[in-house]
């Protein structure tokens, strides 16, 4: 039995529709729990809505149909449901269908199927190498540069916990004679009891949750007259701040919710972080350094045409891990600032060129705003794989796994059955920072503890 | 030379210890001419370290063997004196079985029922050579220059290939407990091709039981009731010795690092990689410091002598510091020694050049068990020596290979393990190392292996016939219970008395048996006539199936995932660098390791799930074209 799985199947742009799909032996009983309506039919287009079984909320407004296997793109027992193409719908409705027990689809994984099933004829076996290989590569590429990040340091302290009560776990269970603490079940509940609240108080502020519903946080900064404005109203296209050619014009933090490339983006044009005097002025920086420190992605505005002074000192030490893109703007004069120096100073960053008087770097913008939001992942047409929501869902199983160990804790069952749930949330946290578990364990046993026939 | 030939045979097994025994047993019982080499008839199914049999995982390995038809569980049912049933307190997955044997009995009886084994002869003489023909092994020579021909050779020559033993600064060639080492057929080997490295292990010293004060030790007994470790016994007889519990002190840990520079391990002249799970004592007070004290079980040797074997203390130390330090034990203040401790250093293949049924990769029909694949234990030399018999017979009667899954038994874990993964240490089986735990018990390796064993004839027709009995007993009483109700009236005194909830409407009796405050046995109380007798074999399988069902589901849903990988078959002697798509370092360990199937594919380290569907996707692609 192959697991069911799912993913947005169309690509992610201003459509009108999107399209999750669901592939496997529980996509029929997964739909059914989320889609009312009437009764899904075989190759029958159905109205309904889709409505979180969880909390009963109705999430929007739907087509759904369901093909039996081997009558379907795999082969295999196929759901797709149709919504309104935004971001925010085709998200949540994919986060159901995952909540309810399908499994996030691999790079390539429908077509994959497709093939291993039948449905495919042989030239197009070497593109799906291709597109596995690609997409795989690219994951990674993501996987590494969210390795920097504190979410993934997080995952891995989280993990390290796991790795401590499966080490006295196993050693419990192993070494039966040795002189070693006994790993009583209340001892194990705290443990238990302790990784679950890491968890979700991780899940809590997942980020992927906190887009869906209030967009992306990004904070324009820069010293005063740099462009930051420009760039703004480049992004909104329409003129909204007041942009003058006198540095501090901006007094307040201007505040714009708005869509780029569908994705909710909520956008700060700070005041710049300048020492100053006047108390208008000060209660902007105030508030720039505030709206600074609660964004997901920061852009850094530098006039590439004069050397950085102590002003961009200044902010360079704010930028200290975070997810940054630096503007290098104003390339339509001479250059003095190079991309070296810039990546020296802040080697997480995304360097781009630009010149908002002549338009250029915006697009550049666009993308990697995009990308940061879906994990880099390339648009294909039968699987979009969020990485965000992948963490998610990642997170949200290993969750329930704790829950059925501290249940079973609870209820004194075997150490070794309760050691599987464990387990499993343990190889959950690898797959998300992308390290496997093999011998991890047993080597920490040894290095550990004093045993010895 | 002009060689002389002395015998024609099916299958020649070389080395009679724990592999070597259940190698030519099974060759020989499988109805194969089999001829078992040893260079001392003294040290057939020798112990040289440790007295006991069994422990976590290693009790399952030889209730595995067992359940297929070999010989060690009977063997230690015959010649134990102590027996304990471990990890009772926790689930019925981890219930392991360990029993101090006798040693001496041990080898007589295991020589005994060799000596009466049809088809099978017993030699002593020592092989020096492998006769290969064309890749493919024929026989073997011995140092006579005598000639025995056969189709298949299994090696299983444990710790004595240019074997070496450290004590102190002093080293000197040596096989185990004071034999002669095997040398020359160490360097025929490298000649045919074969890479060997050096592994090394240890073993503690022996000393008198009259030298010691038990006043001052815990006395540790066996069960009160002994279950036995073969599925052919039903009931045993009882305990005869204690084994006794005492701790090393800050005087015996300072004793010891005064003396560390005259240790062989700390003074470099060892170059075999030694266990982990099985440090000398200078290694744990070297390596854990800050602990204030060490167990030592001191366990006897047999009924017949009077040594002791101090567990838990191997050492390379000289024998004055090992005097000194053992010395300063409480009960062992005036300790005699019988036999020094000592590390032993011996050559061994890397197992990845072996193929899943053991056969070694580049010599066609040699096959190879025990420490000499980079394994540690009894137990699990005696597993890969029945599987290396088995699958030897196998191959020249041209039959599929006996390939355990890791779904299906801990010896097809520790084969996978060793095969595919490989080892930079000595081998030693753990429960932790198998996946499907809760599927792979003690109390059901006859359910899951013995008609495998009776298909390749193995196992007699009295075990597959016991195995079918006890299946059928227990799936009709699986069945009473499930459809027997039983309501309010009859059962809430029973329930209530045994500590848990009285009933609201009726319910099965597998119902209650759930409950975890009721067992089987309990349950009696409030059953009718229609209850039959139950072994206690029996019993334990009953309750565990019953109580377990949602989990043990859990697993064999798992069980299915991982089979369909298992069952996708890779082509043999392949070169990966063909497939477009893979990763470089993946076609390199694929090439080397050529696995079997998918699944193996997924397991070797180096090779990622987009490279397995690189794979996947080349395979179909190639189906296709076939069609």
């Amino acid at each position: 039995m192959e697991a069911t799985i799912a993913a947005i199947a169309t690509a992610l742009g201003e459509g009108g529709i999107g399209i999750v799909r669901i592939s496997g032996e529980e996509s029929l009983p997964i739909a059914n729990k989320i889609f009312r309506g009437s009764a899904l039919k075989e190759r029958m287009l159905t109205y309904g809505h889709v409505y979180d079984n969880f909390t009963g909320e109705t999430i929007d407004e739907v087509m759904a149909v369901y093909m039996k296997g081997p009558r379907s793109y795999t082969a295999e027992d196929v759901v797709e449901i149709q919504c309104h193409g935004s971001v925010v719908s085709l998200r949540k409705i994919l986060a159901l269908v995952l909540k309810n027990g399908a499994r996030l689809a691999e790079p390539g994984e429908f077509t994959k199927r497709a093939f291993l099933n039948g449905r495919m004829d042989l030239t197009q076996a070497e593109a799906v190498i291709d597109l596995i290989r690609a997409k795989s590569d690219k994951t990674f590429d993501v996987a590494l540069s969210q390795l920097e990040g504190k979410f993934s340091q997080t995952v891995k302290d989280i993990r390290a916990d796991f790795v401590d009560l499966l080490v006295q776990i196993t050693v419990n269970i192993d070494y039966p004679d040795e002189d070693i603490e006994e790993m009583t079940y209340d001892k194990l509940f705290e443990g238990l009891g302790a990784v679950r609240e890491k968890l979700q108080a991780l899940l809590a502020t997942s980020d992927t949750g906190r887009i869906i519903k209030e967009g992306l946080n990004v904070a324009i900064i820069g010293k005063p007259n740099v462009g930051k404005s420009s760039l703004m109203n480049a992004l909104l296209r329409e003129t909204r701040a007041i942009v003058t050619e006198i540095a501090g014009t901006t007094r307040d933090t201007i505040e714009e919710v708005i869509s780029i490339r569908n994705i909710p983006v909520r956008l700060t044009d700070t005041a710049g972080i300048r020492q100053t005097d006047d108390i208008i002025e000060k209660i902007g920086i105030e508030k720039s350094k505030e709206s600074f420190n609660k964004a997901d992605l920061v852009i850094f505005m530098v006039d590439g045409s004069r050397s950085l002074d102590e002003e961009d000192e200044e902010i360079l030490q704010y930028m200290d891990g975070r997810q940054a893109i630096v503007v290098l703007n104003k390339q339509d004069l001479t250059q003095v600032v190079s991309r070296e120096e810039i990546a020296a100073r802040v080697p997480q960053a995304v360097i781009i060129d630009a010149s908002m008087k002549e338009g250029m770097g915006i697009e550049t913008i666009e993308d990697k705003i995009e990308e940061l939001v879906y994990g880099g992942q390339v648009k294909q047409n039968d699987s979009i794989m969020v990485t965000n929501v992948r963490h998610k869902n990642l997170l949200e199983l290993a969750l329930q796994s704790v829950e059925d160990a501290s249940a079973m804790t609870e209820m004194r069952q075997p150490l070794e059955f309760i050691e599987i749930d464990v387990n499993r949330s343990y190889e959950l946290l690898g797959e998300i920072i992308g390290e496997t578990a093999s011998g991890e364990i047993i080597n920490e046993v040894f290095a550990r503890f004093c045993l010895g026939k | 030379m002009e060689h002389i030939l002395m015998g024609e045979y099916d299958v020649i097994v070389v080395g009679a210890g724990h592999a070597g025994c259940e190698a030519a047993l099974a060759s020989a019982r499988m109805g194969k001419k089999t001829l078992l080499c040893t260079m001392n008839l003294e040290s057939v199914a020798m112990m040289p370290c440790n007295p006991s049999i069994g422990g976590t995982g290693k009790g399952h390995l030889v209730r595995e063997i067992d359940a297929l038809g070999g010989e060690m569980g009977k063997n230690i049912d015959k010649t134990f004196i102590q027996s304990k049933m471990l990890n009772t307190a926790k689930g019925p997955a981890v219930h392991s079985l360990r029993a101090q044997a006798d040693k001496h009995k041990y080898h007589v009886e295991m020589k005994k029922t060799i000596e009466h084994t049809e088809n099978l002869d017993l030699r002593q003489v020592e092989v020096t050579d492998l006769i290969v023909e064309d890749g493919k092994v024929c026989g073997v020579e011995t140092v006579t220059h005598t000639w025995f021909k056969a189709d298949a050779v299994i090696l299983a020559t444990g710790t004595f290939l240019r074997g070496k033993i450290f004590i102190g600064d002093s080293a000197f060639e040596s096989g185990p407990n004071g034999l002669a080492p095997s040398n020359l057929l160490a360097e025929n080997l490298r000649k045919h091709g074969m890479k060997l490295r050096r592994f090394k292990t240890g073993t503690p010293a022996r000393c008198l039981a009259q030298s010691l004060d038990y006043s001052k030790m815990q006395e540790q007994k066996g069960d009160d009731v002994v279950v036995p470790f073969s599925f052919m016994n039903d009931k045993l007889g009882e305990n005869q010795v204690s084994c006794w519990l005492t701790y090393t002190n800050a005087e015996t840990h300072r004793v010891i690092r005064e003396n560390f520079h005259r240790s062989a391990l700390f003074g470099g002249q060892i170059e075999g990689i030694g266990p982990r799970y099985c440090p000398s004592i200078e290694d744990k007070v070297n390596r854990f410091a800050d602990k204030e004290r060490h167990q030592t079980f001191i366990e006897p040797e047999g009924l017949d002598t009077d040594e002791m074997y101090i567990q838990g203390m191997s050492s390379s130390l000289p024998e004055d510091v090992q005097l000194a330090f053992y010395k300063t034990i409480p009960g062992l203040e005036n300790l005699r020694i019988t036999r020094p401790a000592y590390a032993i250093e011996y050559d061994c293949i890397d197992p990845q050049d072996l193929q899943l049924n053991l056969e070694y990769r580049t010599i066609e029909n040699l096959f190879c068990a025990g420490q000499f694949n980079g394994s540690s234990g009894y137990e699990e030399a005696a597993a890969q020596g029945l599987m290396a018999g088995i699958n030897a017979v196998l191959k020249i009667t041209g039959r599929e290979p006996l390939v355990l899954g890791r779904d299906e038994a801990y010896i097809g874990v520790l084969i996978d393990d060793l095969v595919t993964k490989g080892t930079n240490e000595p081998y030693r089986i753990m429960t932790s190392r198998a996946e499907y735990r809760l599927v792979l018990r003690q109390d059901n390796a006859d359910q899951r292996l013995t008609d495998k064993g009776y298909e390749v004839g193995l196992a007699t027709q009295e075990r597959y016939d016991r195995y079918l009995a006890k299946k059928d007993a227990v799936a009709r009483e699986v069945e009473r219970l499930e459809n027997k109700f039983v309501g309010p009236k009859e059962a809430d005194e029973f329930l209530i008395a045994h500590g848990t909830t009285g009933l609201n409407s009726k319910v099965s009796m597998a119902e209650l048996l759930r409950r975890p405050q009721l067992n089987y046995t309990d349950l009696a109380e409030i059953d009718d006539e229609t209850r039959p007798e139950l072994s206690s074999h029996e019993i334990t399988q009953l309750e565990v199936q019953i109580k377990y069902e949602g989990y043990i589901q859990k697993q064999m849903n798992q069980i299915e995932r991982y089979k369909k990988l298992e069952n996708r078959k890779l082509m043999q002697d392949f070169d990966y660098n063909q497939i477009e798509g893979l990763r470089l370092e993946a076609a390199q360990k694929l090439n080397q390791i050529q696995p079997a199937s998918v699944g193996q594919a997924s397991r070797i380290s180096g090779v990622s799930p987009a490279d397995i569907n690189v794979l996947l996707v080349y395979l179909e692609k190639q189906r296709r074209k076939a069609e």
